[in-house]
């Protein structure tokens, strides 16, 4: 690099960057988010097809009144509930000298994988009461409260422990230092995690199935098997757009006031953990009930059925296998292609925060709310129409993962890319490296455990899919999430399904293990790994 | 301002590398997808998985035909190829009721068969205009729980089922695409507003439960007293749990009522399929009598529809249950019993 290049790095580096504006990751980022919203696109167009009347007379019925009402109520309850256990779970494994506590850390994140649909079943085939409201409140809460866990462990961990300092020498009591400071601290983050608490539970439809708990999803899912107007669906899902437009506009209200300023650059340090003397043992009891309900009651049950339902055995060897290759192959290229499409709009809203670049990444959060089977549906509709190449093609799938899964990946990536700031690589360049030295030397390994993490969450998520799959896979082909179905649903064969459900669980437990240990190894004294990421520029 | 122009380039770089390696993985996984060659059909099956793989490896084993199976709800399967439409993947639609069989023949998407095979069916059992053939044939029961009810208090007719006395009873099954031809039935037998207010009664009364394998297990555990499903749910839950763990019995409405209509499932080619030859071969050998004694033969527990093959031994003959028989024509196309479930809010 020329003399003068360098100085004028530095000198840029030193004003604090005016640099050109990066048109083409704005245009890349703006075509993803298009791409995303090409399912919203369809479902609306599918509506407007029938005509508002159709619509208006799906819509206008005290059924839909029911469906709204049963899941709003479910859906702040059970927001509360992972709230409360999430942070509850972090606050013990993070900042208290908790017995066993980086085994906790990790044994907490794994419930995430197991799946919904499984998590239900394996409740109710026990106890077969349990269903309705209060069932689908347990078996929610138990498969969500590690998406607030998460970030919340990790933003204890990087927290400003000065602030706490401070208000402590101020006269605070310990209780209310927390209250005040450490629980503000992270707020934004809590709220991250409630929002996807929030978007996950308005898409879920196994579960609520299995618990005879009507939800819009359940409804869709109806109207599917016993209309033929596709419009009718339609109609419905746009309630749950609705929905979380609304759920998205609160939390953003939310985020606007709970701006957190750090007492200095960087001030994060080793803290020591609170020392909980007498109710570590309350504690470790707490955890354990969490991880046991969550983690152990349906690992056993999977393990009981597969033991002794009177179907059981391993299902004829060469389709279980298959369904197996095909899992694993089409969610890991989902993700692949989903870390892919989330890197530029991550880059372009941490890098280069604006207004408009802000609505960008909500927009993209939309999809997560809508199930799995309206998104299958859009696909079939547009594709069979405008793409019929790639109709029932392996693609379409996987484009399908990485559509409904890319707000995951957004969320996973979004504390690599805030700590591989700009500002590093411009010291790097200053210091005489060349732009792909810079790249690969600073940038790839700052993003790198993000990249990773991403890829982890959206090939969990992946494995578990169910409905937009029995859509859009290619004809013969099974997935573990099929196989389960059919046998469990289908057939009620709990021994001969319970394999699938094994092995769906097998297949996650290893990217959740990485990613559990992902987040017990970032180092204190990084920025830590804030769901949205909040960077003073 | 070069270098920043280096960075943008570096990372579309970057990016469409990563989409290029994404699309290459998945190009090597292609092999699977729509298309394909001479001896392979594509089959669309609302048929319980078991019976279609045992159907499928017979008729391969005997034509070296290959048959790619598609599996989901039969209503789901013929949306699906509504939303096709021309471009259809599929070649053989098979399902387990006559309604959507008879929409996709109004929709002028099904091939004529030929009569060699319409014949091997009884004429009742298939597509008054040569569209599509009976395969097999479930009746519509109901599941009861003797502990919870004696059988002389059950009722007599389908209809009695949306009285009071039945609140927090009756399981049923709304969603279920095997319930959509009940209600069906219904209104050809009794006419749309009486079966209105029955739905209505029934919505008032009944649990709703989301298939029919969850209805007949409700009741089977004491948690409902009383379920419609069609009769080989039973059957299969029994296989299931065992003869031990039975605690339900199965009742067939009396005198031909509607509650014990029998449902008729069939298969047609699609008029699309650039595989008609092949296709038809299916279909000729769905009502083949080595395929028919499959239908007995499984645990499937459906009744053949082809005459002289003796129904699975579990099962009660078929003359014994004597059940309401509607005409095809009559049932209809779903299109009614379908509005009407929204009507009366039960989907």
């Amino acid at each position: 690099m020329p003399r003068g290049m360098r100085i004028a790095a530095l000198r840029e580096f030193v004003s604090g960057g005016r640099r050109r504006y990066p048109w083409l990751l704005a245009t890349t980022s703006i075509l993803v988010a298009a791409l995303l919203l090409v399912p919203l696109v369809a479902i609306v167009a599918q509506a407007l097809q029938a005509g508002w009347g159709q619509v208006w007379l799906v819509l206008d019925r005290s059924f839909v009144a029911t469906l709204l009402w049963n899941t709003i109520k479910l859906a702040v309850v059970v927001t509360i509930l992972c709230a409360v256990i999430g942070t509850g779970c972090a606050w013990l494994t993070e900042r208290t000298s908790l017995p066993g506590r980086r085994t906790w850390a990790v044994l907490l994140i794994v419930p995430f994988v197991i799946p919904d649909f499984v998590l239900a079943w394996t409740w109710t085939s026990v106890f077969p009461a349990i269903h309705g409201y209060s069932g689908a409140v347990l078996v929610m809460t138990l498969h969500l409260y590690p998406l607030v866990y998460l970030p919340m462990a990790a933003a204890f961990r990087a927290a400003d422990p000065g602030q706490v300092e401070a208000a402590r020498v101020l006269g605070l009591s310990k209780r209310a230092a927390w209250l005040r400071i450490s629980l503000r601290q992270a707020r934004t983050t809590l709220l991250g995690g409630c929002l996807l608490v929030c978007l996950a539970l308005l898409s879920y439809y196994g579960a609520f199935e299995n618990l005879r708990y009507q939800t819009f999803t359940t409804a869709i899912f109806g109207e599917i098997r016993t209309q033929f107007s596709p419009a009718v669906a339609s109609s419905l899902s746009l309630v749950l757009v609705a929905l979380s437009l609304f759920i998205l506009g609160g939390e953003g209200m939310f985020r606007e006031r709970g701006r957190v300023q750090r007492s200095g650059a960087m001030a994060q340090r080793a803290q020591t953990p609170i020392q909980l003397g007498r109710t570590r043992f309350l504690a470790v009891a707490g955890v354990a009930t969490t991880v046991g309900l969550a983690l152990g009651f349906p690992v056993a049950v999977v393990v009981y059925w597969m033991t002794t339902g009177s179907s059981s055995g391993l299902p004829t060897s060469v389709s279980f296998w298959a369904a197996m290759g095909y899992t694993a192959l089409y969610s890991a290229l989902g993700a692949v292609l989903a870390t892919a499409l989330a890197l530029p709009v991550s880059l372009l809203t941490i890098r280069h925060p604006r207004r408009w670049t802000a609505t960008l990444e909500r927009s993209t959060f939309i999809t997560q709310a809508i199930p799995g089977v309206v998104i299958g549906l859009a696909l079939v509709y547009v594709v069979s129409r405008h793409l019929n190449f790639l109709y029932q093609s392996p693609q379409l799938l996987v484009i399908a993962y990485a559509l409904m899964f890319f707000p995951l990946g957004l969320v996973a990536l979004s504390s690599s890319v805030a700590r591989a700031s700009p500002r590093l690589e411009e010291i790097g360049r200053s210091l005489g490296k060349g732009p792909l030295a810079v790249r690969l030397t600073v940038t790839a390994p700052l993003l790198a455990p993000g990249l990773a993490a991403a890829f982890c969450f959206l090939f969990l998520s992946s494995v578990t899919e169910l409905t937009a799959t029995l859509l859009l896979a290619p004809t013969g082909v099974r997935t573990l999430a099929t196989q389960f179905w059919a046998y469990a649903e289908e057939s009620a064969s709990l021994g001969a399904a319970a394999p699938y459900a094994a092995a769906m669980i097998a297949m996650s437990a290893v990217p959740a293990y990485l990613l559990g240990r992902w987040f017990d190894q970032r180092i204190v004294g990084e920025p830590g790994g804030s769901w949205f990421q909040e960077e003073v520029p | 301002m070069e270098r920043t122009t280096t960075r943008a380039r570096l990372q579309a770089l970057a990016m469409a590398g990563a989409v290029i390696a994404t699309g290459l993985g998945l190009a090597s996984c292609g092999g699977t997808g729509a298309g394909g060659g001479g001896g392979t059909i594509t089959l669309y099956s609302g048929q319980h998985q078991q019976l279609s793989q045992a159907i499928v490896a017979a008729f391969t084993k005997q034509t070296g035909i290959h048959v790619r199976v598609r599996t989901d709800d039969g209503i789901v399967l013929a949306n699906q190829i509504l939303q096709e439409g021309s471009t259809s993947p599929a070649d053989v639609y098979l399902t387990e009721n006559s309604p959507e069989l008879m929409l996709l023949t109004e929709h002028h998407l099904l091939a004529q068969l030929p009569a060699s095979t319409t014949d091997q069916i009884p004429s009742r059992y298939n597509s008054p205009t040569g569209n599509w053939v009976g395969v097999a044939l479930r009746v519509c029961s109901l599941v009861y729980n003797p502990s919870l009810i004696s059988q002389s208090q059950l009722p007599s007719s389908f209809l009695e089922l949306s009285q009071a006395k039945w609140k927090g009873k009756l399981a049923i099954t709304p969603t279920d695409s095997d319930f959509v031809p009940q209600v069906g039935a219904v209104i050809a037998t009794y006419g749309r507003p009486a079966a209105l207010s029955w739905l209505q009664g029934l919505k008032s009364n009944a649990a709703l439960y989301q298939s029919e394998e969850a209805t007949v297990a409700a009741v089977n555990r004491g948690q409902q007293a009383v379920g419609v499903i069609n009769q080989y749910y039973w059957y299969r839950l029994r296989l299931e749990v065992g003869a031990k763990d039975t605690h339900s019995k199965l009742y067939f409405f009396p005198n031909r009522d509607v509650g014990a209509i029998e449902n008729i499932g069939g298969a047609a080619v699609l008029a699309s399929s650039s595989h008609q030859a092949d296709a038809k071969k299916f279909v000729a050998f769905l009502a083949s009598a080595q395929a028919q004694q499959l239908v007995s033969a499984g645990d499937d527990f459906e009744y053949p529809a082809r005459a002289g093959i003796a129904a699975n031994p579990a099962l009660p003959p078929l003359s014994l249950v004597n059940p309401a028989v509607i005409n095809v024509v009559s049932l209809g196309n779903d299109l009614t019993a379908a509005s009407l479930l929204q009507e009366a809010g039960l989907t």
